[in-house]
């Protein structure tokens, strides 16, 4: 029993004397848990939200959620007299005359910020490593919801302090309400208790901040680190890891003190840059009025994608029966995050239908052996990129001196055009790099020798992989997949396929998925390869005896030059089996 | 060099210094205010008024004609008013270099004094705007709070709240007003610079332009009380300032841990 673990159980042993939990924290305190930093990425989500609860109940002790008009009297000067609602008023009181009140503002703004950044960093992470597959779906709908809630709980806060920014966003989110067909007006007017404002909004948006949404985070994310816990976490791939173990350090205490001490670094800078980096500075922005809107308006850069949507679209409008359908407005605010939503919660299922494995995964996928997955992923980057850019249109323009048309014309062209090259681009790349790695595995790396023999030829000495890399490029051959097979219309007993549509369409989904994946080399290819390459004698072997057949496996020589036998996608090797594609 | 320093620091040279100052200030204040009626300047200062001509002529006719009627190239300017001279000229927009979207401020050439008689110039051609007298200036009185009002319904849509300035259509802009000084914003207020809208007396009187003057101001010298401003263009700055600082170094911070690990 090593030191650490031996901590493990004294600390458990304490505890049951107290609590007599020794069966399941016995278990629990010396679980392991594997190690890379990417795996930290969620935690720093976790952290930021346990600081925007915190600071938040600070603020509710002073925040007054009404709209109340009242005439300031507080110790900010260039506002004294001006009327205002009391929510307005009272985030003017937290900031300039609760003490320590702008700090803790700030700081809540900031993490809840960094909630939702940290949030989108840890899905791309698990979405490029494959930690969605199975049994891990049903984690990542979680999580998927609970990057929607962290957009409610964000949005509504912003909305809360009714100032001319907060104002501009919610008339904006009324419009959008008013844009569904036939049920807009009616929803707008139930939400907002009846004309914009109103007086009622922001007391309602305050129970949904502080508490409904709030509460479900604080369910779905216990229920996301259970799930965690009890299907074990993934783990890349490496010496001695495999599908069916966990390597890794235990969570007491090695694992506690690193998340431990990360908590207090993620703390740590949320409260110094609460205290030294403005943000949203309401008493600038002024009180809100319906009349009143200022250039430079902008939502948080969580909401900055659905606000350039909205800012690129073009100018679409129907009139049926005497009704305006505002295209413009519904389909770039409901339409599109209806669909990235729909599309991103279901993506599990979806890839896990379309390459027909239903195979268990507990090691990551490194994201170039799953290229097209990767190219995905990155085209939906480019989209929101973009998109988002569309958001500050405005900011662009004046900062680089552009034409605010340009730049929407541009967009609107780019949303379409860009994305899908990012796509070609991206897997474009995962292939050569998953080339490469089939050549370091037969052939290992180049060492950067040059070797002279004695005919006269130079030739680059290869060294063998070392454990650990061997390790990592091997995991290819675990990720590997062939295409699905073509479904037959009539089958062996002369039974006609009834799914023989969806099956083809299925079939062909699987072709595009893997086609262009690298063949990896069989486990004894590599076996071969890396025994010649570290087998120095094999230097003075005579050059030039390999087989020019290319479908035939060359024998290693000379530790280098191997330049028969190409490496294969899954589409030559199909082509070349008469398959068609 | 080290002489001259030293001899400034003298407080008899210093105060030789101030007096110049104000000498200057007030010489320059006496030329613009008798520049100021149009009728009063035509017969009282006509040397002013042909000296105008003559830049006029001389920097300014290629687009705006002979006889200031106006060209291809440029929009009349009987009427304007000398308000519109002096902002024009003395922000650097006027005359106009290249053929752009909007006349870009840029240093200018001019003199304060040169700048006053084309003014008058221009001002004798017909009645419009003067530039405003050193008590309409003078906002040392002035409601910031009333401002920060008028400011936010008037302006604000196009200079932002903060007074960052905005864009507009087709490379047009609401120019940022953190260098602006209170007679260009009377200025601009009374003549309405090109896309922007002209706030006359009686939209906005005399007290209520000092108002505006006397926030945006305080906008331009009133320190961040949140800290580091960001260049108060709102989430745009704080959302970059969050990725490209904050979780850039949450993940360097990450890789660290991770790497310690080994
Ligand atoms: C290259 C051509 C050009 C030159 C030279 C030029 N201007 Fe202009 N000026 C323009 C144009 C074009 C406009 C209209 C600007 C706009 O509205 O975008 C203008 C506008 C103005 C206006 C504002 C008119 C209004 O309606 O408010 C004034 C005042 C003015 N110019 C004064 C001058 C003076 C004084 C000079 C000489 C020092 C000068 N300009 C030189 C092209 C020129
Ligand atoms: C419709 C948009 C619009 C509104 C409203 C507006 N402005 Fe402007 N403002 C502009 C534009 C455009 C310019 C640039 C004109 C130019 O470059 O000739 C400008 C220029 C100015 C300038 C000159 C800045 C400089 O750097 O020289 C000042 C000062 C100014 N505005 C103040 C105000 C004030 C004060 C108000 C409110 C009473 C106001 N503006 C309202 C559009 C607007
Ligand atoms: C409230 C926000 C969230 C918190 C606090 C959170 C927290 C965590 C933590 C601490 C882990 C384990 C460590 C890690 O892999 O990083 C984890 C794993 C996981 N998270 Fe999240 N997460 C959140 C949001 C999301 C989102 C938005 C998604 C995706 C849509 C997601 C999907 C997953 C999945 C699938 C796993 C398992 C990963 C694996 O086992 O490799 N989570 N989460």
């Amino acid at each position: 029993m090593s030191t650490t673990e031996k901590v493990g159980e004294s600390v458990a042993t304490y505890v049951d004397q107290r609590v007599g939990s020794n069966r399941f924290l016995g278990r629990s305190l010396k679980k392991v848990f594997p190690d890379h930093w990417s795996f930290m990425l969620g935690e720093i989500a976790l952290y930021s939200f346990i600081i925007v609860l915190l600071t938040g109940v600070f603020l509710t002790l002073f925040y007054k959620p009404s709209m109340v008009e009242v005439v300031y009297d507080g110790s900010y000067v260039p506002l004294k007299g001006v009327m205002m609602s009391e929510a307005y008023a009272s985030t003017l009181d937290i900031s300039f005359d609760v003490r320590g009140g702008l700090l803790i503002r700030q700081m809540h703004h900031w993490a809840a910020l960094l909630f939702i950044a940290a949030m989108s960093v840890h899905m791309f992470r698990v979405f490029f490593t494959g930690a969605f597959r199975k049994p891990r779906e049903f984690n990542w709908v979680i999580g998927i919801s609970l990057i929607t809630l962290g957009l409610g709980a964000g949005f509504s806060g912003y909305s809360l302090p009714d100032d001319l920014l907060s104002g501009t966003g919610l008339q904006i989110a009324r419009g959008i309400v008013q844009a569904i067909p036939i049920v807009g007006t009616w929803g707008a007017f139930l939400l907002f208790d009846g004309e914009f404002p109103g007086t009622e909004f922001i007391s309602r948006l305050y129970g949904v901040h502080i508490l409904l949404i709030p509460g479900l985070i604080l369910a779905l994310v216990t229920v996301h680190l259970m799930m965690v816990w009890t299907q074990k976490h993934t783990q890349f791939p490496g010496p001695g890891r495999t599908n069916d173990n966990v390597v890794g350090y235990p969570l007491m205490p090695i694992y506690m003190a690193k998340a431990g001490g990360f908590f207090f670094v993620v703390f740590g800078v949320t409260a110094l840059i609460g205290g030294l980096v403005s943000i949203n500075p309401i008493w600038i922005f002024g009180p809100y009025t319906p009349d009143q809107v200022g250039a430079g308006s902008q939502p948080d850069w969580y909401i900055g994608w659905l606000d350039g949507a909205l800012r690129i679209f073009p100018n679409i409008e129907t009139v049926l029966f005497g009704y305006t359908i505002s295209w413009n407005i519904f389909i770039p605010s409901v339409i599109v995050p209806g669909i990235v939503f729909t599309v991103a919660a279901l993506y599990p299922f979806l890839e896990a239908w379309v390459t027909g494995d239903k195979r268990d995964h507990n090691l990551l996928n490194r994201p170039r052996n799953a290229p097209t997955r990767t190219g995905i992923g990155v085209m939906a980057i480019t989209f929101y990129f973009l998109l988002f850019i569309g958001g500050g249109n405005d900011i662009i323009a004046i900062t680089f001196d552009l034409s605010i048309n340009a730049i929407i014309w541009f967009l609107r062209i780019a949303v379409i055009v860009l994305p899908p090259i990012a796509f070609l681009v991206t897997r474009r790349i995962c292939i050569g790099l998953q080339r490469r790695d089939r050549e370091k595995m037969l052939h290992g790396y180049e060492s950067g020798r040059i070797l002279r023999l004695p005919h006269g030829e130079f030739i680059e000495v290869h060294e063998p992989l070392s454990l650990k890399e061997r390790a990592v490029l091997e995991s290819a051959i675990e990720s590997y997949r062939a295409p699905l097979p073509a479904p037959e219309k009539v089958d062996a007993n002369g039974v006609a396929n009834k799914h023989y549509r969806r099956d083809m369409i299925r079939y062909k989904l699987s072709r595009w998925f893997y086609a262009d994946d690298i063949v990896p080399p069989t486990r004894q290819e590599i076996e071969a390869g890396q025994a010649h390459v570290s087998h120095d004698a094999a230097l003075e072997a005579p050059l030039h005896e390999y087989d020019e057949d290319e479908t035939v496996m060359v024998p290693f020589h000379g530790g280098v030059l191997h330049t028969a036998g190409e490496p294969a996608t899954n589409r030559e090797q199909l082509e070349e089996r008469g398959g068609n594609l | 060099m080290k002489g001259l320093v030293a001899r400034r620091r003298n407080p008899i040279v210093a105060s030789m210094l101030l007096l110049a100052a104000l000498l200057g200030v007030g010489g320059v204040y006496a030329v613009a205010t008798t520049a100021a009626p149009a009728e009063a300047v035509a017969t009282s200062d006509q040397t002013a008024i042909d000296e105008g001509k003559r830049l006029y002529l001389e920097g300014c006719s290629s687009c705006h004609g002979l006889n200031a009627q106006g060209t291809s190239n440029g929009p009349t300017l009987i009427g304007v008013g000398a308000a519109a001279v002096h902002f024009q000229v003395s922000t650097g927009r006027m005359p106009m270099a290249a053929p752009a979207a909007q006349a870009p401020e840029k240093p200018t050439d001019y003199t304060e004094e040169e700048v006053s008689q084309m003014a008058a110039y221009i001002a004798s051609l017909g009645p419009g705007p003067a530039i405003p007298t050193a008590e309409q200036l003078d906002y040392s009185d002035a409601d910031i709070a009333e401002g920060g009002v008028l400011f936010r319904i008037n302006c604000a849509q196009c200079h932002q709240a903060a007074g960052g300035g905005g864009a507009l259509t087709n490379g047009k802009y609401a120019p940022s007003l953190m260098e602006a000084t209170p007679q260009e914003i009377y200025e601009a207020m009374l003549t309405g610079p090109q896309n922007m809208p002209v706030f006359g007396d009686g939209t906005l009187t005399v007290e209520d332009k000092q108002a505006i003057i006397a926030y945006v101001m305080d906008l331009q010298e009133a320190p961040s009380p949140g800290g580091l401003a960001l260049g108060r263009l709102g989430p745009v700055s704080e959302g970059l300032f969050l990725w490209a600082g904050v979780m850039a170094a949450f993940v360097g911070i990450a890789v660290w841990i991770g790497i310690k690990a080994r």
